[in-house]
């Protein structure tokens, strides 16, 4: 049995990413759970080891080498629990985003209603959708039996129906699915998951009970026609994604028992622990997370009553890239780029990069690619993740996400703790927030981890980031304002601690930064111009000025407007964007 | 870190599991041999499914037009054959529509298969059967000349192999290819318009091995009926001298090509097979190995992507890149001489 919590478990977390494998050892230090260190090793769900247990081993060994003790057997099995010589640890907790995106069918009655419920749903981890099967559907049932298997779904997600409401027209489309599911071969029928009127429970339970993989019961997504709650829904869909997970990846199965079942999506997980700092901080403004990664743009929101996950994975950097072209445009991701790019050489650079998505840019040339390719990805989640957002909350501008803080910001595109500017750059180009929020990276992907550890230990998340794992990039206050370029649009004065002052003038169009180290607090006292708006009010700040957090680069002013408009002149572009790149403390 | 190994080779045992997507019938023993282009696996599928709703059809309960309902699952039907019949002296007969096969009858409905899709898989290297596996496929070994593509357009032939580079770095144009080629498979330089496909179409020419495609080229490329196998990348860059040297040594023999597309999961991946006479069956090549000094590895994105060259040694620690990232990487001496700082994420082991 592991030591109580007063004594200290240690706690080992993997996870597991397309690319990428991920292990990171949190232990006890001066009575405080600290993030101690992390390995990382290439992710092994492919072939030629088509094994995602041997990238973990290998992540855990790369780990012990930088700990100096030993976490593995001799026969590569986890030590667990804490040895008396020091050896192994006390739990494991697992994430996952590795393997194939899910495909996925929804099943609803109207498509502005549970349609759109299910379509929330199925976004809150790696799906795509290949079919839709709703009331107006004019297809015959024997051709949604034959789409049903051609697409050959790993998932059915059913909706539909407001509990106790009609359920005639959702049997019918239940028959479709079990048929088509009793045709398919016993190892390829689809996991099967009914969010609808509950009243239908045991008729979607005998109906197709024994036709698919498994069959899982939630409460209804939409209860009512006026309300929506998915949270129970994507609880149970992270439970299905990892059985799933368990069929189609070798070696799941056995971090599955290491960890004692506490594995969980990565997404998923994300957005757990986003929820958690949301409580802790009872904050005024929603909190987001965005991690961009091999797998999936992954984006979760918290709001005053509730939460929102999106998970993308047409925008993920890995083996979906050459198929990115299908959202968007060789011209959209060109616009980013601070090099002059031609259009052929980024189509070609897409389908390389799909090809070996674990890869990284060791040139300048190819960073600026990825990085204008990472701009789009993003920003396309971030627009996609802001269309389920509530309808309730307040915005600036409806074309614009709402204001949150902090912004946590991890994956292999965002958290380069080397060179925090370029990150910060990054989200504020593709995210374009609005307000003032603190930006935090995330250099070694812990949000997920804390989340999953979350579950065994729910001390350990809030010591860890109390210790100070992440990096703060700043403090960005970003005005909402339309100006002739080179007019001032807001004035500032920051106080810092020792009383001293630094002032800033920002014009439309630029950047500026005033220093602020991390860890240190100071007060800005602003005074907006032009009508400039931080969510106070257009050209109103609170008279007593506001607290600012520190960071690597300090308090940045993003004055380049909302959203964000490029010159059309692609030379004059790349210039401007270089000045950004330089203002953030790039080369 | 362990890499994953491009194979790139002389002299291989090859072993190949090729499986139907759907359960079927073998068609080939153990210890048969087999050509690459022999199918030795099929399955059927339906084309398509009619669904009788019986109950519907008679304004009848579904128990009730259960109780009416002659025909059984697996039955073979003839377009026209009643199906039932509902009470009464002007009820009128339920008919199958079309030919086909009953595959449930349930809920006073009949579904019906018609049509048949064919599934087939080929041997796709010429070699021996060693193990089959019963309704699903079979295992062949071969010995040969291995190379393998990254890109493919998941068609499959075999040929005499004509050699129209003179470089790595050549391109391939409509000039180089005449009515000659006519049959061949064609190894060509670096393909960056779409009328040398179109070319290779019209000869015709049994496949073509080529070291990149422009991206823009992909969908022409799949479209095209002959196999295309791409051994290096998306793009314009050259062939890698391993490979290069092997295909254009072993011009006029016949080889076998099998395009068949990249699969991440399964490790299928497009590849040229050359057979060769043994006398004992040589090593089968790793599939995966730790990188090292010494070991042959190849530049998976700039500088120098596509290039080989040699790891000289692993550097210590995290390396700071020209791109300004930190990585875990390694001095590569490549065929020019040159030295290089590349992640070691960014190599393939080559062998």
């Amino acid at each position: 049995m592991p030591a109580s919590l007063v004594d200290g478990n240690s706690l080992l977390a993997v996870d597991v990413g397309s690319a990428t494998t991920r292990a990171v050892l949190f232990d006890v230090v001066e009575g405080q759970y600290r993030f101690i260190a992390s390995g990382v090793a290439p992710s092994t769900a492919e072939a030629p080891f088509k094994d995602v247990s041997e990238g973990a081993k290998n992540a855990i060994e790369n780990l012990q080498t930088v700990i100096g003790k030993s976490l593995l057997d001799s026969g590569r099995g986890l030590i667990t629990p804490t040895q008396p010589n020091g050896s192994g640890v006390d739990a494991l907790v697992v994430t996952l985003s590795a393997g194939a995106t899910l495909k996925t069918v929804i099943v609803g009655l109207l498509k502005d209603v549970s349609l759109e419920s299910a379509y929330r749903l199925t976004s809150s981890t790696y799906t795509r959708i290949v079919d839709t099967l709703a009331l107006n559907d004019t297809r015959k049932p024997e051709q949604k039996i034959d789409s049903l298997l051609r697409q050959q779904p790993d998932l059915v997600v059913i909706t539909g129906g407001t509990d106790g409401g009609a359920s005639r027209s959702i049997h019918k489309m239940l028959e479709a699915i079990g048929l088509a599911s009793f045709l398919m071969p016993e190892e390829k029928r689809p996991a099967i998951l009914f969010a609808g009127n509950q009243k239908m429970e045991a008729d979607v339970k005998s109906l197709l009970g024994s036709l698919s993989a498994s069959v899982h019961v939630s409460p209804n997504v939409r209860p009512s026609l006026e309300t929506e709650d998915l949270d129970p829904a994507e609880r149970e869909l992270a439970h299905i994604f990892i059985e799933i997970r368990k069929r189609q990846l070798k070696g799941v199965d056995l971090l599955n028992l290491w960890s004692g079942g506490h594995i969980l999506p990565t997404a998923y997980a994300s957005g757990r622990m986003v929820r958690f700092l949301a409580k802790m901080n009872s904050a005024s403004k929603g909190i987001l997370s965005v991690d961009l990664g091999a797998s999936a743009a992954s984006i979760a929101a918290t709001f005053k009553n509730t939460s929102r996950l999106g998970v993308f994975p047409q925008y993920g950097l890995g083996e979906n890239l050459s198929s990115l072209l299908k959202y968007t445009t060789l011209d959209e991701i060109l616009r980013w780029s601070w090099m002059d790019i031609s259009k052929d050489a980024l189509n070609d650079y897409l389908h390389q990069k799909a090809l070996y998505p674990a890869a990284i840019a060791a040139t300048k040339e190819d960073l600026a690619i990825s990085q204008a390719v990472a701009r789009q990805a993003l920003y396309l989640a971030a627009q996609a993740a802001r269309k389920n957002f509530p309808s309730d909350i307040s915005q600036m501008r409806p074309n614009l996400l709402p204001p949150f803080d902090p912004i946590i910001a991890g994956g292999g595109a965002l958290s380069d703790a080397s060179r925090p500017g370029s990150s910060l750059l990054l989200l504020l180009d593709a995210l374009q927030p609005v307000g003032i929020s603190t930006v935090i990276l995330d250099p070694n992907n812990l949000l997920p981890l804390l989340g999953s550890a979350a579950s065994r230990n729910n001390l350990l998340p809030v010591q860890v980031i109390e210790s100070g794992a992440f990096i703060s990039a700043g403090t960005v206050v970003a005005p909402v304002t339309t100006a002739a370029p080179n007019t001032p649009i807001l004035r500032a004065t920051l106080t810092y601690e020792n009383g001293s002052e630094a002032k800033v003038e920002l014009k439309f169009g630029g950047l500026e930064t005033l220093p602020l180290p991390s860890g240190e607090v100071g007060k800005l006292s602003i005074q907006l111009l032009k009508g400039a708006d931080l969510g106070y009010g257009p050209g109103r700040a609170p008279k007593e000025g506001v607290a600012v957090k520190g960071g690597a680069l300090g308090v940045v002013f993003d004055g380049r407007g909302r959203p964000l408009n490029l010159p059309a002149d692609s030379a004059r572009r790349r210039e401007l964007i270089k000045k950004w790149h330089w203002a953030l403390g790039g080369e | 870190m362990i890499a994953p190994v491009h194979h790139v080779i002389g002299l291989t045992s090859i072993v190949r599991e090729r499986i139907l997507p759907i359960a079927g019938n073998i068609l080939v023993r153990q210890g048969q041999k087999v050509n690459a282009t022999d199918v030795i696996a099929e399955a059927k599928r339906p084309y398509e499914h009619v669904l009788l709703d019986v109950a519907r059809l008679l304004r009848i309960s579904p128990a009730s037009a259960e109780k009416l309902i002659r025909c059984k699952v697996g039955e073979r039907l003839a377009a026209g054959t009643e199906i039932a019949k509902g009470k009464g002296l002007l009820a009128s007969p339920i008919k199958v529509p079309r030919d086909g096969t009953v595959a449930a009858v349930g809920g006073g409905q009949v579904l019906l298969e018609v049509g048949v899709a064919k599934v087939e898989v080929k041997a796709g290297v010429p070699g021996t059967v060693i193990e089959v596996l019963p309704g699903r496929g079979a295992v062949i070994q071969t010995a040969g000349s291995l190379v393998q593509g990254v890109w493919g357009n998941d068609k499959i032939e075999v040929g005499v192999l004509v050699n129209l580079m003179s470089a790595p770095d050549d391109i391939l144009t409509e000039a180089k290819m005449d009515v000659s080629l006519r049959g061949s498979i064609l190894l060509g330089g670096m393909v960056n318009d779409k009328d040398v496909l179109r070319a290779a179409a019209e000869l015709p020419a049994r496949g073509l091995i080529i070291p990149s495609l422009a991206a823009a080229l992909l969908p022409l490329a799949r479209e095209m009926k002959y196999p295309i196998v791409v051994t290096d990348g998306i793009g314009a860059f050259p062939m890698n001298s391993a490979a290069y040297r092997l295909l254009s040594t072993n011009a006029k023999r016949e080889i076998v090509i099998n395009a068949e597309a990249y699969d991440r999961y399964t490790g299928a991946k497009p590849e040229v097979i050359i057979p060769l006479p043994i006398s004992s069956e040589p090593p089968p090549a790793p599939d995966a190995q730790t990188l090292a000094a010494g070991l042959q590895v190849r530049l998976l994105r700039p500088p120098a992507m596509g290039a080989l060259g040699f790891i000289e040694k692993i550097l210590p620690g995290l390396t700071t890149l020209p791109s300004g990232l930190s990585a875990p990487a390694a001095e590569v001496k490549l065929e020019n001489d040159e030295m290089i700082i590349a992640p070691l994420v960014n190599l393939e082991v080559v062998g």
